[in-house]
């Protein structure tokens, strides 16, 4: 190492995490630098493409874990870029959880009342927009189709899709090339940048030690651009404040690593994982029945062979979204398209009683019939039950590929309440999907990689109770002032729902507080930004609750 | 099981031969011709092998290339022990594993990819792969693999791109309402 810089706020990450606070310390007048592992790609360099090396490996990683694996970002907008954007509040019940600690999860101060104003806030910036009927792909109207049928609701879910650019392709999880989808790229980053905040991609921050005035330094790895198992040189800067937005699967790492600098963590950093309860279906339907049961008809005599187009989870059904029945057994099923590759592995043949479920030849006539699939989405209750294990020489996980696929120290073994949530969830998708012959159904099988996630969450959370909580209900790191953790790890559990538009609104939440602490720790920077693109609604909406 | 370190009596046609009947125990499909050994021909049409698993599993960023000769010296010995313990009789004339008839190569791969067996990981990566030939061919530019019709993304019935190599789908919706919404939904469309 040669020379350290310094800057007033360190990022590290971003994603929602990261590009929030990023753009409001920056547009307060705050001098920002943002350290991202990932690559920085834009419209023109995501490709419609599976071959290796191309954007679909570049920017997404798949890290498999001891019973649960995690799927997410790996770029400069993080998760933003590789997800579906769709973008639901987290229903009234799921702030009164209390989960596995004999007490309500998320700290007091925070409600869905609470957390409107700053859900509002989001959806001006991004924006996020209601989906109309007409708008919603064959396979979302195809599920809202069979849950009518068996007498169940379906809504079109909030999008941050540009529904007027996109060419309902499907290829989200490698960056959207029409910049239909409203990622991070189009909103908060070009406007933290505006401001004079800095983003440097390919800094992979491995630790964080303590410097003796209080301020922070912190360490990265620059990672080979095609290569990511290639690390090169090393650097720090010094920062008065640092936030961390790394996403769930790295942030504990990240912190856990520095604990022979800064000192013990709170217990809770690295604990309290949870996948959001998720789970998938694979139904494979019967083409006449889609005709003769639900009418269903393209326009050109074919009732559905749709799977591949559309954008991704466009409706839900929220009938078990219900306050009212117990906690584990409230799930949201969402109809999604997974891309071939890690899409269709873990789908297993339905009814096979005999050979194997996963692989072999009846799985192959399976996939003779891709077009007709629809995969559902559960979002469940589970139970906080991942921990983390020491962390890897380097990074978040051993890197396997050059890009994309490698072995992180996430375990996960599933309690009996997340298992009963799927189960119950299995159940229902079993009874809408396989009424009156429309299709065949089965989960996907943990057996292979155990559990996986595309919303991870709540390994460094934030609560009212030390014991349980890494964070207090200002997302500072407790025994650590000046550390903040803006990212889906903060999430105290499971949403039911998809859970961007939660972390995205939890960090804006959080930055009136983290704008006061870097003023006490001797930064020039006010709170008070309209959103990216100037607006001022939903600053004026929250002045009252900051 | 070792695998940082090649397997040196394993040529390169044994491990051809051997990942080939791997890949076609995933997914299996016909043989390419009739003295076919390494492909077991227990299903029509293509399998992963002939979707280019091979070609695939070795390319350099893919991760696995360097441990490949120790995997099919492992898959070989598996064989085996599957062999010695059933008390069958194979053909000496090719490797142990490609020797086994399909329904025992599916269950040995099914023993080698249980929740509980050491080796797991290693032969669930193996088969991760396998699927990626068939299902998405990761060894090949999607566009060409498409206009070569890939016999894999061609089964599937993957949708071929616009002239310039784009996806696009301009008609994609049955165009109307075809569920109440929750009643318990807001304003804004979410949840309440």
């Amino acid at each position: 190492m040669t020379n350290v810089e310094s800057t007033d706020v360190l990022v590290i990450g971003s994603g929602f995490g990261g590009a929030i606070p990023a753009y409001h310390l920056a547009a307060g007048g705050a001098r920002v630098v943002v350290l991202e592992r990932g690559p920085w790609l834009t419209a023109k360099e995501f490709d419609q493409d599976f071959l290796l090396g191309t954007s679909n490996t570049r920017i997404f990683d798949f890290v498999v874990g001891d019973g649960m694996s995690i799927l997410g970002g790996n770029c400069v907008g993080g998760g933003s870029v590789v997800y579906f954007a769709t973008m639901p509040r987290a229903p009234r019940f799921v702030f009164d959880r209390r989960g596995g600690i004999g007490r309500r999860m998320w700290p007091g101060s925070i409600t869905r009342d609470a957390l409107d104003p700053w859900y509002d806030r989001v959806c001006e910036a991004l924006p996020v927009s209601m989906v109309s009927w007409d708008q919603v792909p064959y396979a979302g109207g195809l599920w809202a189709s069979a849950c009518a049928h068996a007498g169940r609701t379906a809504n079109p879910v909030p999008s941050a899709v540009d529904v007027g650019l996109c060419t309902n392709c499907n290829w989200m999880m490698a960056g959207c090339k029409f910049d239909a989808k409203r990622s991070l790229l189009l909103n908060y980053l070009p406007a933290a940048l505006a401001h004079g905040a800095e983003i440097r991609p390919l800094h992979e921050v491995q630790r964080l030690t303590r410097n003796d005035d209080g301020s922070y330094r912190v360490h990265y790895r620059m990672v080979d651009g095609e290569d990511y198992r290639v690390l090169h040189a090393a650097g720090a800067i010094d920062a008065k404040l640092v936030v961390l937005g790394a996403g769930t699967g790295a942030t504990p790492v990240i912190l856990r690593r520095s604990e022979a600098d800064l000192g013990p963590m709170p217990h809770a950093v690295g604990r309290y994982f949870s996948g959001n309860g998720e789970r998938l279906n694979t139904a494979v339907f019967d083409e006449t029945r889609i005709r003769e049961v639900l009418g269903l008809d393209r326009g050109d005599g074919t009732p559905y062979e749709a799977y591949q187009i559309g954008r991704g989870p466009t409706v839900a059904a929220w009938d078990r979204l219900d306050g009212n029945l117990p906690e584990y057994e409230r799930f949201s099923l969402e109809q999604l398209y997974f891309p071939p590759g890690l899409g269709t592995i873990l789908a297993q043949v339905p009814g096979v009683s005999d050979g194997p479920s996963w692989f072999g030849r009846e799985k192959k006539e399976m996939l003779r019939r891709w077009q007709s699939w629809l995969t559902i989405f559960i979002m469940s209750e589970d139970d906080n039950e991942g921990v983390f294990g020491p962390p890897p020489q380097t990074g978040n996980a051993d890197r396997l590929s050059q890009q994309m696929l490698g072995f992180g120290p996430l375990r996960y073994r599933p309690t009996a309440n997340t298992l009963r949530g799927w189960s119950l969830a299995d159940a229902e998708i079993k009874d809408i999907l396989e009424r009156d012959g429309l299709a065949r159904v089965a989960p996907w099988t943990n057996d292979v990689i155990g559990a996986y996630t595309v919303h991870p969450l709540a390994s460094c959370r934030i609560g009212d109770d030390p014991a349980t909580s890494a964070l207090d209900d200002r997302h500072e790191l407790r025994g650590h002032p000046g550390i903040f953790v803006t990212d889906g790890s903060a999430v105290p559990g499971a949403l039911t729902v998809n859970p961007a538009l939660t972390i995205a609104a939890l960090a804006e939440r959080a930055m009136p507080g983290i704008v006061r602490a870097a003023q006490a720790r001797g930064v020039t920077v006010r709170y008070g930004a309209p959103a990216p693109d100037g607006a001022t609604a939903g600053r004026r909406a929250v002045a009252s609750t900051s | 099981m070792k695998v940082d370190a090649p397997v040196p009596e394993t040529s390169s046609g044994i491990r051809t031969m051997t990942i080939e009947a791997f890949a076609d125990t995933i997914l299996p499909g016909a043989k390419r011709h009739p003295e076919d050994r390494a492909v077991a021909g227990a299903a029509p049409g293509p399998g992963a092998t002939v979707c280019g698993a091979v070609e695939l599993l070795e390319l350099p960023g893919g991760g696995l290339a360097p441990t490949l000769d120790a995997l099919v010296g492992s898959l070989n010995e598996h064989a085996d022990e599957y062999i010695a313990t059933h008390g069958l009789r194979p053909d000496r004339d090719v490797p142990s594993f490609v020797a086994l008839p399909f329904e025992d190569r599916t269950a040995l791969v099914r023993g080698l990819t249980a929740p509980d067996h050491p080796e797991k990981q290693l032969w669930v990566g193996l088969a991760l792969f396998s699927y990626m030939a068939f299902d998405s061919a990761a060894h090949l530019r999607t566009v060409d693999a498409l206009a070569d019709r890939h016999p894999g993304l061609t089964f599937l019935g993957f949708r071929q791109p616009d002239a310039d190599g784009l996806f696009r789908f301009p008609r994609f919706s049955y165009g109307r309402k075809l569920a109440d919404p929750h009643p318990q939904t807001t304003q804004t469309g979410s949840p309440r």
